[in-house]
């Protein structure tokens, strides 16, 4: 059983900066576990101390039941993948894998083994042969995963291990690890993963779970499904989906029996679902709407509330277009299907459109904390 | 942090200052392409070469003047001697002692191999420590030790010799070994924490994980990669200990323990007539050790350690 476990772990540094605040986290047995939030929120920090590579300075980490503050990075039973691959490049790839087993002092025959194994479910077999200097990038990257798994770690750790990568093998080589996990969990030899990177569309994607960090505080951990449709806070609203979620501060008054944001001089009515939960509620707030909740044309569901705006630009990617338009003087942002467009394509900027707003999937928050008032 | 810094031969794209082509890569085994210069290739060539002649005519002149008598060596100007005969190499080999030049020969490898084995292991492990570790009081005893880099070694010899005199190691080669063992060759130390501090430590930490200790890393990671700065090390001890001739000359007193440089100045101090040729000679033969070390190691000056391991 390989869980981990981190209660209220702290990292003050010598000259007194707190970079990580009492964090609390399980990590389940077998868990792909992504650590995400923007540079400098520690993720990488918590993932080394994981490691063994940063003390702890406060608090209790566990792998198993084994708690492992103090102990070696070999004790801890941990793998480590870098960012910057960390080949050794004085040995040929082979020795690069075999290295940790020699150390650990793994009988020859096993040590073989295990390294033509990991050679062949990453499909190097031909690079045994090379120094890190002559391999690519992706080839290196493979080569530092190889590493990882001929130690049979109970915990992988991975810090950032794609982002040197070009866009195209960075897509390939997330299917790829996703179907690792996958096949050391069917292979008999469950990993456990703690993942960090900044991308989001990495976390989404890879990630069973989720934990977004900022500033050495968890924000919220959840399924990324979870993530996405309730996010506990602005921050994790902002930070998850791509464009980013419309965010603005807004009123929230009273209208008829119900509630209605005030956004750009724009009186937004909220579906009595929502208005239900914010009973007592007025004031200052902040509104947020997902791109892809916005559309140029009337929904067939008929739940969508038209809204006047002027357009500013446009962003094609092809299949769909990011729409930047004005409510007022308020701007936001839609993920508009190219096929329904509804005569955009030809207005300029400035020139006016409705723009239908899908308030259900709208999200509140409370202008001080940023928590999310509809949960 | 370290891998943060700029990777080594790492390209920077940019405008060039001088404009046309702006490839300019900086660091170990940096090229440079520069714009073309529009003069004469053949005129620059010729000028070059008067140059390198010049500068090394002193060391044509030996070479050529060991062939030649003492009336030629101090007429004759040129390089070219009139005639090739090597007696002089093998007098001056034979020497004026009982021992032939083979024993001094033998004398300075046996001071300067210890010194080289003791001055890079003692000087590995302080530019280690200093490079990698953190302890109490590491800036200040760092600023010291590069202090003692600005010490005239002359005014240390006083005190050194009456210490070992107390000892009774006159006459051994040990002074002139034993300082090294403890890292006093400061600039080596200096030198190779630069290269240490070059060196991302991703792949330390990776070792780290994979179960080595300190002492693991710095046999399987570290001195590998530190191999080119190693390398300088065992060079520059070499030529300079193979020259040293105040050490010797002050521990030294038994002829048969003389290493070459003595052995050299020895050959000319006889009260008979100088044989110019025959120390001439000599002095080529003493040359060679030193050259030959030095073309052995010029392949990994030039060799780059830390780029390939780690991307950055």
């Amino acid at each position: 059983m390989a869980q981990l476990s981190l209660k209220k772990i702290e990292k003050v540094y010598p000259n007194g900066f707190k970079a990580v605040h009492g964090v609390d986290l399980e990590v389940r047995d077998g868990e792909f576990m992504v650590f995400v939030g923007p540079s400098g929120c520690a993720k990488s920090t918590l993932l080394r101390m994981i490691a063994g590579l940063e003390t702890i300075t406060g608090g209790e980490l566990r792998i198993g039941d084994k708690l492992v503050n103090d102990l070696a990075p070999k004790q801890r039973g941990i793998a480590m993948v870098f960012q910057n691959y960390a080949l050794y490049p004085h040995m040929k790839v082979y020795e690069n894998l075999a290295f940790g087993l020699k150390l650990a002092g793994t009988p020859k025959a096993e040590v073989d083994s295990r390294v033509r194994h990991a050679a062949q479910l990453l499909e190097m077999e031909h690079l045994l042969d090379r120094y890190p200097k002559q391999l690519s990038g992706g080839q290196a990257q493979r080569v530092a995963v190889g590493r990882a798994i001929v130690k049979k770690p109970e915990v992988f750790l991975f810090d950032e291990p794609l982002s040197n990568l070009d866009a195209k093998l960075r897509a390939s080589m997330r299917v790829r690890l996703t179907e690792l996990h996958r096949t050391l969990r069917e292979s008999g030899q469950p990993a456990t993963v703690v993942y960090v990177t900044h991308d989001q569309v990495e976390a989404m994607t890879m990630g069973q779970r989720i934990c977004v960090l900022k500033d050495g505080v968890i924000q919220q951990v959840d399924t990324p499904t979870a993530l996405y449709d309730r996010p506990a806070n602005a921050f994790v609203a902002g930070f998850i989906g791509s464009p980013e979620m419309n965010i603005h501060a807004a009123e929230l008054q009273p209208m008829g029996s119900g509630l209605a944001v005030m956004l750009g001089g724009v009186a937004l009515p909220l579906p009595e679902s929502k208005a239900e939960k914010l009973r007592s509620r007025s004031g200052a707030i902040k509104f947020g709407l997902r791109p892809e909740h916005v559309s140029a044309v009337a929904r067939p569901q008929g739940d969508s509330l038209a809204v006047p705006a002027t357009v500013r630009f446009m962003e094609h990617m092809g299949s769909e277009v990011f729409v930047h338009f004005d409510i007022g003087a308020v701007p936001l942002t839609a993920r508009v299907p190219a096929d329904q467009l509804n005569g955009l394509a030809e207005k300029m900027r400035g020139e006016a459109h409705h723009f239908h707003l899908q308030l259900a999937s709208c999200h509140l928050f409370d202008a001080e904390s940023g928590a999310n008032l509809l949960l | 942090m370290s891998r943060e810094g700029q990777a080594p031969g790492r390209s920077q794209a940019g405008p060039h200052p001088l404009g046309g082509s702006t490839d300019v890569r900086v660091g170990r085994g940096a090229s440079m392409i520069l714009p073309r210069d529009r003069g004469n290739p053949l005129l620059r060539y010729i000028a070059l070469g008067v140059v390198a002649v010049v500068m090394l005519y002193p060391l044509l002149w030996l070479i050529g003047a060991s062939f030649k008598g003492n009336a030629e060596i101090f007429t004759e100007i040129g390089v070219w001697p009139s005639r090739f005969d090597f007696t002089a190499y093998a007098k001056g080999w034979k020497t004026s002692t009982e021992y032939t030049f083979a024993t001094y020969f033998l004398n300075s490898f046996l001071i300067t191999v210890p010194r080289i084995i003791v001055t890079v292991i003692s000087c590995v492990l302080v530019a280690y420590a200093f490079a990698r570790f953190e302890f109490w009081g590491k800036k200040f005893l760092f600023s010291i030790m590069v202090g003692t880099m600005m010490l005239p070694l002359i005014i240390l010899r006083l005190p050194q010799y009456l210490m070992f005199k107390e000892l009774g190691w006159l006459d051994t080669y040990v002074p002139l070994i034993l300082p090294s063992a403890f890292a006093t060759d400061t600039f080596f130390v200096f030198m190779l924490v630069q290269f240490l501090r070059g060196i991302p430590r991703d792949m330390e930490e990776a070792a780290q994980i994979d179960g080595c200790n300190a002492l693991q890393l710095l046999w399987h990671i570290i001195v590998p990669l530190l191999k080119p700065a190693i390398i300088s090390v065992i060079v520059f001890q070499f030529i300079w200990t193979m020259n040293d001739f105040m050490g010797p000359l002050i521990y030294l007193s038994t002829v048969e323990k003389y290493p070459v440089s003595l052995a050299l100045k020895m050959s000319i101090g006889a009260t008979e007539e100088v044989e110019w040729a025959s120390v001439i000679a000599i002095s080529v033969v003493a040359l060679i050790p030193s050259v030959g070390v030095f073309f052995l190691a010029q392949r990994h000056f030039i060799e780059g350690a830390t780029s390939s391991g780690v991307k950055g």
